[in-house]
C-alpha cells in the first residue's frame, strides 16, 4: 500500500505524443518503472513504452461467454426436459437444435457484459479521486490535447530533485509535483 | 469519378479525390471544443426546444395509444383473425430494423477499420437503443395483458410455469433482450473517455459532478486505454454476430410458421440486408439535419453520406434480389398457394401496397444511387431516406398482412384494416424517438471525441533515430 501523504510523483506535461513517448522509453531506459502517460486518445506507442503488452481483458470475456452458453444451455434442457416438459407437435423433449439459439445470445450477452464490466474492473474503476486529479494543469489537458507523464514517488529510483532534472531534459511544457 | 467534381475544394484529399472524412486544420483542442461545446453551452438553440417539444407532444400518441389499450384490450386494434398479425408487429420489426445500422456502423465498421465511421458511430448507436426502446414497446402492449409480459422470462414461479424453447417468439426474447444490454452497454463504454473530457470542460458543478460521475474516474492512463481497446474490440466482435442473429431471429418467427409467403429459407440474410438497408436510411435522416443544424459539416463530410448511401446501395441491391427470389420461388416451388400468395401479393385487394414497395425500396433508390452527384447532394439524399425508411415499413407490411388475410382455406379468408388507435401508436413512437434523440443530442457528446481526436494527422508517433527496438529489453 503507497503512503497516502506526501508526493505521489512528478508530471511532466507534453505538447505532442512523440515527445511523450521519447520520454517514456528514456524514463524506462533509465531505470524507471513505476510511472504512468495519461493521453487524451489511446497511444499505442506509449503503451510499448510502458511495456505493457497483456491486459486480461480478452480472458474475462472469454470465461463470461463460456459462463453464459452453459448456463443458458443447462437451463433450458432443465426446463424443457424436466421441469416442464411439454408436447410440442411430437419434436423430443430434449430439442438441442432449437435450444442453440437463446444460448447463443446469452453467450455474447455474458461475454459482451463480462468484456464492459471486466475491463471497468481491471482498470481500478470507479475511482472518482486519483492524486494526478491535484495536478494544476492536469484537468486542463489530459482529456483534451495534452500527453502527460507521470513517474511515481514509490518507484525506488525517486527522488524530487535527480527526477526533475531528468524530466527536465525533454521538451516537457513544465514538470510539476503531484500530492497526494 | 475523381475528375468530375471540381479540384479546388478543399474538402477533397488531391491524392485520392475522395471527399475527406474531416475538414482539414483541425487540431485536437477544436474539435473537442466543437463537440463539447454542444453539450456544455449555457444557451441552448431555440430549435432544440422546438423539436424537444414537437417530439414530446407526438409522443403523447404512445401515451394516449397504450392507456386506452390497457383499458379496452387488443380489440382497439385492426387485429383479428386471420389477420392477427397487424400494425404492432410490423412496427415492431420495422424499428428494430433501424436500430441495426447503429450497431453494423459501431461494430462491423471498426472490425473492418473504417475509420471514417468515427464521427457518426455515436449517434447512430443512439439511434440503435432509442429504436430498441420504440420496438420493444411493441411486442409488450402486443401480447395482451402487458402487466404480464415478464412471464416471457424465465423465472422461478409458485406456477411451476417455464417457457418453451422450441418456439421463435422464445429466442425473439432472448435475441432482443441481449441486443439491448449489448447495445446500452457497448455505447456506454465508448462514452466514457468522452465523459471524462466533459467533466473536465464543463464549469457548471453540477455538470461536473454529474458528468464525473459518469465517467467513473476516467484519467486517460495509458494502461486503461489499452484494456478500454481491447474491451471495445470484444464488444464489437462480439455485437457483430448478434447484430445478424437478432434480426435471424425475428425472421424465424414468420420462417418456422407453415403460411406461404413465410416459410422460406431466404428470410434471415434477405431481413438482414433489410434492416441494414433502412437503418441507413435513418442513419442519414437523422444526421443530414444535425450537422447542418449544429454545423458539423467539418466532421461529417461528405465522404460520410456518399459511403453510407454506397452500403444502401449494395443492401439495396440485396433487398432487390430477396423480392426477386421470393417471385421466383414461388413460381419454381409448383406450390399452388405459393403462387396465389405471390399472385395476391401483387395483383390482389391490397396489391397496391406491393407496388409502392417496388418503388420506394427499388425503383427509386437502386436507380439514382449510382450516380455520385446524387450520392453527394444532400437534399436529395435526405428525401431519398424518407423514401427508404416508407419502402421498408410497407416491405414488412406486406409480409405480414397480405400472408394472413388470405391464406389456405378461402372461407376463413378476410381483411386488415388499421384503425386509429394503430396510427397514434405508430406515429406516436416516432415522436419518442425523436424526443429522446434530442434529450441525445444536447446532453451527450454526440461525435466520439476521441475517435475523431484519432483521426487528426498529429496523432502519428514520428520515431527518430532510436527507436523501442534499441531501447534494452527488461523485465520488472
Amino acid at each position: 500500500m503507497p503512503p497516502r501523504e506526501g508526493i505521489y510523483g512528478l508530471l511532466a506535461e507534453f505538447n505532442t505524443p512523440t515527445e511523450l513517448v521519447e520520454a517514456t522509453e528514456a524514463a524506462r531506459h533509465a531505470g524507471y518503472r513505476r510511472m504512468e502517460c495519461y493521453t487524451p486518445y489511446p497511444v499505442e506507442e506509449a503503451a510499448e513504452a510502458l511495456h505493457f503488452h497483456k491486459t486480461r481483458v480478452p480472458l474475462v470475456c472469454l470465461l463470461g461467454g463460456l459462463m453464459g452458453v452453459t448456463t443458458a444451455y443447462l437451463m433450458e434442457t432443465w426446463i424443457n426436459v424436466w421441469a416442464y416438459p411439454l408436447n410440442i407437435a411430437g419434436r423430443p423433449l430434449f430439442s438441442w437444435p432449437a435450444f442453440i439459439i437463446p444460448a447463443y445470445e446469452w453467450t455474447i450477452l455474458f461475454a459482451g457484459l463480462s468484456a464492459a464490466f471486466g475491463m471497468i474492473a481491471l482498470n481500478g474503476m470507479p475511482q472518482l479521486y486519483h492524486p494526478v486529479f491535484n495536478a494544476p494543469n492536469f484537468r486542463n489537458g489530459a482529456t483534451t490535447d495534452k500527453f502527460f507523464l507521470c513517474l511515481e514517488a514509490v518507484d525506488p529510483q525517486f527522488s524530487l530533485t535527480e527526477t526533475r532534472k531528468f524530466l527536465e531534459q525533454f521538451p516537457a511544457v513544465s514538470v510539476v509535483e503531484v500530492d497526494h | 469519378m475523381a475528375t468530375k467534381v471540381p479540384l479546388n475544394d478543399p474538402m477533397i484529399d488531391p491524392r485520392t479525390g475522395e471527399y475527406a472524412v474531416i475538414a482539414p486544420g483541425h487540431n485536437f483542442k477544436s474539435v473537442t471544443q466543437k463537440i463539447a461545446g454542444i453539450v456544455l453551452t449555457s444557451n441552448t438553440p431555440l430549435g432544440w426546444f422546438f423539436g424537444l417539444m414537437l417530439g414530446g407532444a407526438v409522443a403523447t400518441g404512445v401515451v394516449i395509444g397504450c392507456t386506452w389499450l390497457f383499458l379496452k384490450g387488443v380489440g382497439i386494434w385492426g387485429v383479428t383473425i386471420p389477420g392477427a398479425w397487424g400494425f404492432a408487429i410490423i412496427n415492431f420489426v420495422w424499428w428494430i430494423g433501424i436500430g441495426h445500422a447503429g450497431t453494423l456502423i459501431s461494430a462491423i465498421l471498426l472490425l473492418f477499420k473504417q475509420t471514417w465511421r468515427n464521427s457518426i458511430n455515436r449517434f447512430a448507436e443512439a439511434m440503435t437503443i432509442f429504436a430498441v426502446v420504440c420496438a420493444g414497446t411493441f411486442p409488450l402492449i402486443h401480447v395482451g395483458r402487458p402487466w404480464l409480459a415478464y412471464w416471457l422470462f424465465p423465472y422461478p414461479n409458485t406456477m411451476n410455469v417455464w417457457p418453451q424453447f422450441r418456439s421463435p417468439l422464445a429466442w425473439d426474447v432472448f435475441a432482443v433482450s441481449t441486443y439491448a444490454t449489448i447495445s446500452i452497454v457497448f455505447w456506454y463504454v465508448g462514452m466514457i473517455p468522452d465523459f471524462g473530457t466533459l467533466r473536465d470542460r464543463a464549469t457548471m458543478p453540477f455538470a461536473k459532478y454529474m458528468y464525473g460521475l459518469l465517467s467513473l474516474g476516467w484519467r486517460g492512463s495509458t494502461r486503461h486505454w489499452i484494456r478500454y481497446e481491447s474491451a471495445s474490440l470484444l464488444l464489437a466482435g462480439l455485437s457483430t454476430p448478434l447484430v445478424l442473429s437478432v434480426h435471424t431471429v425475428i425472421s424465424f418467427d414468420f420462417a418456422v410458421a407453415a403460411l406461404a409467403g413465410w416459410h422460406t429459407t431466404i428470410f434471415p440474410p434477405y431481413f438482414v440486408a433489410g434492416a441494414i438497408y433502412s437503418g441507413f436510411a435513418m442513419v442519414l435522416t437523422l444526421a443530414i439535419p444535425i450537422r447542418k443544424f449544429y454545423h458539423l459539416e467539418d466532421m461529417v463530410t461528405l465522404r460520410h453520406l456518399d459511403n453510407m448511401a454506397k452500403v444502401m446501395l449494395g443492401t439495396g441491391g440485396i433487398v432487390a434480389y430477396g423480392y426477386g427470389m421470393e417471385v421466383f420461388m414461388s413460381w419454381y416451388s409448383a406450390s399452388h398457394w405459393e403462387f396465389f400468395m405471390m399472385w395476391n401479393r401483387m395483383f390482389g385487394p391490397m396489391g397496391w401496397a406491393y407496388w409502392i414497395l417496388i418503388l420506394t425500396n427499388i425503383a427509386i433508390p437502386l436507380t439514382s444511387l449510382w450516380s455520385r452527384k446524387l450520392r453527394v447532394n444532400v437534399t436529395y439524399l435526405f428525401v431519398l431516406s424518407l423514401i427508404v425508411n416508407t419502402g421498408m415499413w410497407f416491405e414488412r407490411f406486406v409480409i405480414v398482412v397480405t400472408s394472413l388475410y388470405r391464406d389456405y382455406l378461402p372461407s376463413s379468408w378476410g381483411t386488415y384494416r388499421a384503425t386509429k388507435w394503430d396510427y397514434m401508436i405508430y406515429v406516436g413512437t416516432m415522436g419518442l424517438f425523436t424526443f429522446l434523440f434530442f434529450l441525445f443530442v444536447r446532453f451527450l457528446p454526440m461525435i466520439p471525441m476521441s475517435e475523431i481526436r484519432m483521426m487528426l494527422p498529429q496523432t502519428k508517433v514520428k520515431r527518430g533515430g532510436s527507436d523501442a527496438a534499441s531501447v534494452v529489453e527488461e523485465r520488472v
